[in-house]
């Protein structure tokens, strides 16, 4: 596990509390704004960022994600763009782990050696590629390893007993258990169905464990983070970025205080599920 | 990567799903355990001799198998060098070759035990043969178009509901065939208990490229012994339209280790590829990752994939199977493009020089054909294939011509 992301985990396991990770997508809305959002991200309660870099065909991404890749294409998403918005971050922020999430043609396209470095460089800790399964992860890990960045793979409930040692073979940082089948934004999981799953995990690997796709309210992310040691917040962030926009998708004043606000009640919810329970 | 020629370029791929670089399973680790499942109960039915058995039976009896191989003469003449033959594909049940990967996977899907079936389609022909294959099973499906082609393709919309099916209307993306098999594979994610995706060409992840090649090389084995009866020999070289390429591999494959022959793959070029307007993803596009699989695809210098034109809805697609990209790296075959103008032109000449009216896929195998049929001998033959039948397509070539109907 790179330091950033192993001193994170370590410091939330000492305070008896689960990550809250807020995914937001590059370039979303526009660069200057995805920029500052993300730097409000850590105030507000986010302990580890997820940023999306934006692809023209998000297979696994419900219509939230969907939407906020092509307003980020459309506003001159790219991954050098990408990688400039985590660069900014880091020249504020030394602490926060961030992990870089999408699809892996553009990174076939920008190079994965090129890919590795240079995201380690912008001061990423870790990767998820949602459409490279183990039976492809040998594509992009040797890569990743050289500049230490940790492969964050996915389970999913399709990934049985015989299938999650495979998963788990490739997978450092964390392992992120997508609790429903489906794209995200959609459906929620049940609680009960989803500590069953965490459990299952656990006897194959001892990386903390991150829960994620249809967690939508504080409430949803407290549920979460008494069960798994984070939870991930991607499709109910943007969609309150979006009800901010104006017409033609251009940010408000807004913008990033109603974010900023959501993820404040989410990491009130997650800091406080634990005490509650 | 060095490359050396392979023994056979009829061997791939390998047990991983690849063709050379290309191929692949790049999937959600959701449909991971689902495409190792289609794998196994794929390689299990394929040594079956009761599920071949029974695939033959209705390929034979309710698509119409073996479909006739067909001498152009007219146009044989006006062009006035290579002999022309046509695949008849158009005159399989439903109207294109698309049904015999459809009879193929219904059959799987069946032994699989699914209880719904998904597909995608562009042209309308895919889904046509999928509707209709559950029509004949009694299996419920949902069909998901973009409503760009929704909007051109008419005809075919109303006989997919005819037929029992839900069309889904896409309108992400642009609207058309990439962006319907992304939603094809959204709900697949989502209903991976008890449905089965129908991929319509051989494109996406592995089984999906082998196992298409494999329902549709009926279409080069007839053919094989079809023209061999006729003329007594091999033909000189084969046409057809490539989209994502299954009619094409369909033809090809059963002569891709005879190489007296020459085979040549026909993209759209649209409105040229001089343009940005074009679906010509072998010859204008580099390779990428889309859709569960490496091939080459149109795409923008930071990996984003850019839109396919063309005036055919079935060749609007900007990627293309990995097989393809494979032929192509090794050299196997030469991928050329026509436009749409040329497609017409095509479409024009074969309805009224041979009374056939031909698919704007199609079209495009044919308007190369006629290119190059009259700078060849006369004892040069040429067989092409007549992938579907265009009457799905009159709206748009009347359009073409400035004509409302």
């Amino acid at each position: 596990m790179t330091a950033r992301l192993s001193r994170r985990f370590a410091e939330l396991k000492a305070a008896n509390r689960a990550a809250l990770v807020v995914y937001v997508a590059a370039t979303d809305p526009d660069a200057a704004t995805a920029t500052a959002l993300m730097q409000a991200l850590p105030e507000a309660g986010a302990d580890v960022v997820e940023l999306g870099m934006p692809f023209t065909d998000p297979m696994a991404d419900g219509p939230a994600i969907q939407k906020a890749a092509l307003r980020a294409l459309k506003a001159g998403a790219s991954m050098d763009a990408t990688l400039a918005q985590l660069q900014a971050f880091r020249a504020v922020d030394e602490t926060t782990p961030v992990i870089l999430m999408g699809y892996y043609n553009p990174i076939d396209s920008y190079g994965v050696e090129r890919f590795a470095a240079d995201a380690a460089a912008a001061g990423a800790d870790g990767v998820i590629v949602v459409d490279v399964p183990p039976e492809e992860a040998e594509e992009i890990t040797p890569a990743l390893k050289r500049h230490d960045l940790d492969f964050i793979c996915l389970a999913t409930p399709t990934s049985d007993d015989a299938r999650l040692p495979k998963i788990v073979a490739h997978a450092s940082g964390f392992l992120y258990y997508v609790a429903v089948l489906g794209i995200t934004g959609t459906r929620s999981a049940a609680a009960e169905q989803v500590a069953r799953a965490v459990a299952r995990i656990r006897k194959h690997t001892s990386l903390p464990v991150a829960i994620g796709f249809g967690i939508k309210t504080p409430e949803n992310a407290a549920e979460m983070a008494r069960i798994a040691d984070a939870a991930v917040v991607g499709s109910a962030v943007i969609d309150r970025l979006a009800a901010t926009l104006t017409a033609d998708d251009q940010a408000t004043p807004e913008t990033i205080p109603t974010v900023a606000t959501f993820v404040s009640d989410l990491a009130a919810g997650v800091r406080g599920a634990r005490a509650r329970a | 990567m060095t490359t050396h020629l392979p023994n056979s370029f009829a061997a791939g791929p390998d047990d991983r799903g690849h063709f050379g670089p290309h191929g692949g399973r790049f999937v959600a680790e959701t449909l991971m355990p689902l495409i190792l499942d289609v794998e196994k109960a794929y390689a299990e039915a394929a040594a079956d001799p009761a599920f071949q058995a029974e695939m033959k039976g209705y390929l034979a009896d309710f698509v119409g198998r073996p479909s006739p191989l067909y001498f152009a003469e007219r146009l044989t003449a006006i062009c006035g060098g290579a002999k022309i033959y046509f695949k008849r594909e158009d005159l399989n049940h439903t109207g294109a070759h698309k049904v015999n990967n459809c009879i193929g996977q219904i059959l799987l899907a069946r032994r699989m035990g699914k209880t719904r079936i998904i597909a995608e389609t562009g042209a309308g022909q895919h889904g046509v043969a999928t509707a209709t294959v559950c029509a004949l099973f009694g299996i419920p499906c949902v069909i998901y178009m973009g409503a760009t082609d929704i909007a051109r393709q008419q005809p075919n919309v109303f006989r997919m509901k005819l037929l029992g099916a839900e069309v889904r209307s896409v309108t992400s993306g642009a609207a058309t065939l990439k962006d319907a098999m992304n939603e094809a594979m959204r709900d697949w994610v989502a209903n991976v208990e008890d449905t089965y995706y129908l991929i319509g060409t051989v494109a996406g992840p592995h089984p999906y490229p082998l196992m298409v090649r494999e329902f549709q090389k009926i279409i080069g084995e007839e053919a094989k012994a079809q023209i061999k009866a006729k003329e007594g020999r091999l033909p000189d070289s084969l046409y057809a339209a490539v989209g994502g390429g299954s009619n094409a591999i369909g033809l090809f494959y059963p002569f891709l280790d005879d190489p007296s022959v020459k085979i040549v793959g026909v993209e759209a070029a649209g409105h040229g590829t001089d343009t940005e307007e074009h679906a010509a993803s072998l010859t204008m596009g580099r390779p990428g990752v889309l859709h569960g699989s490496r091939t080459y695809l149109l795409q923008n210098r930071d990996g984003q994939i850019t839109e396919a034109y063309s005036i055919s809805a079935g060749l609007d697609y900007p990627g293309v199977g990995p097989e393809h990209a494979w032929l192509k790296d090794a050299g196997r075959i030469d991928y050329v493009s026509v436009t749409d103008a040329e497609a017409l032109d095509a479409f024009h000449k074969t309805t009224r020089h041979e009374g056939i009216i031909p698919a704007l896929e199609s079209s495009h195998a044919i308007a190369q054909v006629l290119k190059v049929a009259g700078s060849l001998p006369q004892d040069h033959i040429i067989l092409a294939c007549l992938s579907g039948r265009g009457d799905k397509d009159v709206d748009t070539v009347a359009r073409a011509m400035g004509k409302e109907l």
